[in-house]
């Protein structure tokens, strides 16, 4: 309990830590809402009148503690460009984000368990080495860019799917899953290959230990040695990749939603930047970081559930 | 026999009425990031959507004619000061309630509104009141004659809305075509065909507007089928089409130049700015830029504004290396100068010209370097702070008059981004303002014109084409005069 009640400060003081450093940078930048919003048609006078009317002119830290009050009040403010409630378009948003990433997740790991644990019982084998080469490949390769790969492969020459077709969650859940696969996919491929690698040479690090011996001259069969001993071993490492990558996957879909037109936190996020639409972006940065420190801080549970020695040694 | 025909025709011509269940889905890069409040809405993008839902008392057709709306007629005094409007009968807004002259007298009295310095027009700051004579006529007195006041009118931004709307920035309520059903941020903008249009009215029952993350992605969107239509799309992107789509040519309706800032050194001397001038060919620019199509310009006017433009003014500078080099010398500049050309970088055609004309500058020895700045920054640094040295933009017109691209150039003028003073310029726009004489005033914008260019103000180089892509099972496709665009006048040719 004590542990959780440390990492639970370490987690709200990275929040507070990440939204000063947002909001000051948005400070210094060159930039500013107010010509953003009023466009070519802004003059001097417009300027100032709605500078003072969203509270622009404040300094800088009563402009930071003015919003951060409101925020843990649960109001994320007004967004300047859209003028509507920042926590009802962040709510709207959310679950777009989080399926892409818990899909990727998903094949990710359906992926990466059985072709790790294949391809280290065949270590040397054809098999294995074929993956390791397309694992390299992969790895190479950039989310964003196997995007671009897929959307012309699937989407212009398969015709699988149209690209920059999307179907919100709210009107066909099943279609809308559609439409996330091929970009979940591309999020999910390089985590994949190295999900593979890693498991695969911490199964044959395993294998050679010397309790592995034991276990098999006392006769047991080699597949109960295997998933009771060797597996529930090697798969340590491999769960904080699993959690590292999670939370990659939730900051790395910003991009593949943009090349994939899909409306989810990410699209929002980059045009609120170019808009200086400061609430959206204040928002939106601290769903993601904390969807990314609960991540962390669930991994680190998983971890000392599997591996109860490290709780020992703390 | 009969039958047959008229099913055969009706093939041909699509359904352009009646169709209760179509839709089209048109692809657009820049989302409504916007008030829904047409008098607050400010992006080009928002109010070229926002023409297909709001109406003001008058409105643009598609040949830069103004036609009553909201009003069923109209009545200048003589004098150019007192404008009399008469409601038209039976006309409601998207909510179902009638249209008032309070209603009009609230729009136009908001939109002339100098609580917050400047009106929303700038041409209503000449407003002296908006009077209701009965339930169906208003009148608009001026303080000073202007016989060009209608045109400002018919800008979206003089939308008649109704007064007991109490959240006009995401309850919009109009009297156009189409009427306003939802949006998405960054996902979609939907609007639905408003039967009770007093009009002709829309020929689709849904418009569903999906914004794209990048134009890159235009033809993939197209030929995967995710969208019907996209405007302002690339020449190169239109040749990678296949035959499912017709391409439309038509102008964007832009001066597009190098505009330098008068105030900065060395652009205060006439002769480095004429010199710039001599040193390039908009054909060049042309040929990279878009395919060799576009109309080269020689001052700020286009040629759609067909009244007030002056062909003869592209030939003001013809491409001469040695003309050039000679002024630079007599400006003190033997050896060229650098200088920097600050370029928004969302947009690749800006972006493009910018590295034609570094290239040309290199022949008379002056050095520009092109420096890429978001949009935003381009806005606060560029536009407002006028803190530059030369940029490439288009500038288009709000309204269908000479006033609306010339005004600017006046040196107190708070959007002259460019800080061009010139005495003579200011007394010839003063004298076209002022003017009631129709054909003198565009004698006076003509002089203005003609300033602009001996005074080589920018480096004038094109009107950009603007291409349309259109899924074949679509047609009507409208080009205006104007940034706008008009998805009532578009019908469904078969279905397919």
């Amino acid at each position: 309990m004590k542990y959780i009640g440390k990492k639970l400060i370490m987690m709200a003081a990275t929040l507070i830590a990440v939204s000063f450093f947002v909001f000051l940078s948005f400070f210094i930048m060159s930039g500013d809402p107010v010509t953003s919003m009023l466009g070519t048609e802004a003059t001097p006078e417009k300027v100032e009148a709605l500078r003072e009317e969203l509270g622009l002119n404040a300094p800088f830290f009563t402009q930071y503690f003015r919003w951060a009050t409101s925020f843990l009040k649960g109001d994320m403010g007004i967004s300047y460009s859209y003028h509507i409630p920042v926590t009802a378009m962040v709510a709207d948003k959310i679950p777009v984000t989080l399926a892409l990433s818990g899909l990727a997740f998903l094949m990710m790991l359906l992926l990466a368990v059985p072709l790790g644990i294949y391809t280290a019982k065949h270590e040397g084998g054809l098999a294995d080495r074929v993956i390791y080469i397309l694992n390299q490949v992969m790895m190479a390769i950039p989310p964003f860019f196997a995007g671009i790969l897929i959307t012309f492969l699937f989407g212009r020459v398969f015709r699988w799917f149209t690209p920059g077709g999307y179907v919100s969650y709210k009107d066909d859940f099943g279609q809308f899953i559609g439409y996330m696969f091929f970009p979940a996919l591309a999020i999910a491929l390089p985590k994949m290959a190295m999900a593979v690698k890693l498991l695969r040479s911490s199964v044959i690090g395993e294998v050679k230990k010397d309790y592995v011996r034991t276990a098999f001259s006392r006769g047991n069969r080699s597949n109960q040695v295997f998933y009771s001993h060797i597996l529930k071993n090697a798969v340590i490492p491999v769960i904080t990749f699993l959690g590292m990558a999670l939370a990659d996957m939730v900051a790395g879909s910003i991009i593949i939603e943009q090349v994939f037109s899909i409306p989810g936190l990410g699209r929002i996020l980059l045009t609120s930047i170019s808009n200086r639409d400061y609430p959206v972006v204040e928002a939106i940065i601290i769903c993601i970081a904390f969807i990314v420190v609960v991540i962390n801080l669930l991994v680190d549970i998983v971890y000392r559930l599997i591996d109860p020695r490290i709780s020992a040694e703390e | 026999m009969l039958t047959t025909l008229t099913i055969a025709l009706s093939g041909c011509s699509g359904d352009k009425a009646g169709e209760n269940s179509s839709k089209i889905t048109i692809g657009i890069l820049q989302d409504i990031e916007d008030s829904l409040d047409p008098h607050k809405a400010v992006a080009a993008g928002t109010k070229e959507v926002f023409f297909n839902m709001f109406e003001g008392l008058v409105k643009p057709d598609e040949n830069g004619n103004i036609i009553p709306a909201v009003a069923s007629d109209y009545h200048p005094s003589d004098d150019g000061k007192v404008y009399t409007f008469t409601l038209r009968k039976g006309i409601k807004f998207h909510d179902g309630s009638p249209v008032t002259v309070e209603d009009i007298k609230y729009s136009i009295d908001k939109c002339a509104d100098t609580s917050n310095g400047e009106p929303l027009i700038a041409a209503f700051s000449n407003i002296e009141s908006v009077n209701i004579l009965d339930e169906e006529t208003v009148e608009i007195v001026l303080k000073e004659a202007d016989t060009e006041f209608a045109v400002f009118l018919a800008n979206v931004t003089a939308a008649i809305i109704p007064a007991s709307n109490e959240s006009p920035d995401t309850n919009p309520i109009g009297t156009g075509p189409y009427k306003y059903v939802s949006r998405s941020p960054q996902e979609n903008f939907i609007m639905e065909q408003y039967d009770e249009y007093w009009g002709e009215g829309a020929h689709i029952k849904n418009v569903i507007l999906k914004v794209r993350s990048s134009a890159d992605s235009y033809v993939m969107d197209l030929e995967g089928g995710s969208v019907d239509m996209i405007a302002r799309i690339t020449a190169t992107q239109a040749a990678e089409l296949s035959d499912e789509f017709n391409v439309l040519e038509g102008t964007m309706n832009l001066v597009q130049a190098l505009y330098l800032n008068n105030a900065a050194e060395p652009f205060q001397d006439v002769r480095v700015r004429q010199a710039l001038c001599y040193a390039v060919d908009p054909q060049e620019i042309m040929d990279f830029v878009s395919d060799g199509k576009g109309t080269e310009i020689g001052s700020s006017m286009f040629p759609t504004f067909e009244k007030y433009y002056v062909e003869e003014l592209k030939d003001t500078y013809s491409k001469d290396v040695e003309k050039a080099k000679a002024l630079l010398a007599e400006a003190g500049y033997p050896d060229g100068f650098s200088f920097t050309i600050t370029v928004p970088s969302n947009y690749q055609q800006h972006v493009d010209t910018a590295q034609v004309l570094v290239e040309e500058f290199k022949a008379i020895g002056v050095n520009a370097e092109i420096q890429l700045i978001e949009w935003d920054s381009w806005l606060s640094d560029v536009y407002a702070g006028r803190n530059y040295e030369s940029t490439v933009i288009g500038v288009d017109a709000s309204s269908l008059t000479a006033r609306a691209l010339l005004e600017r150039f006046d040196s107190s003028a708070s959007n002259n981004f460019i800080n061009f003073g010139n005495a003579e310029y200011d007394a010839a726009l003063q004298a076209a303002m002022d003017s009631v004489d129709d054909e003198e005033k565009t004698q006076y914008y003509k002089e203005c014109q003609r300033i602009l260019a001996q005074e080589a103000a920018n480096v004038y180089i094109q009107d950009l084409p603007e291409f349309v892509a259109i899924n074949k099972k679509f047609a009507g496709y409208t080009f205006y005069p104007l940034y706008v665009q008009d998805f009532s006048k578009l019908y469904i040719v078969e279905d397919k």
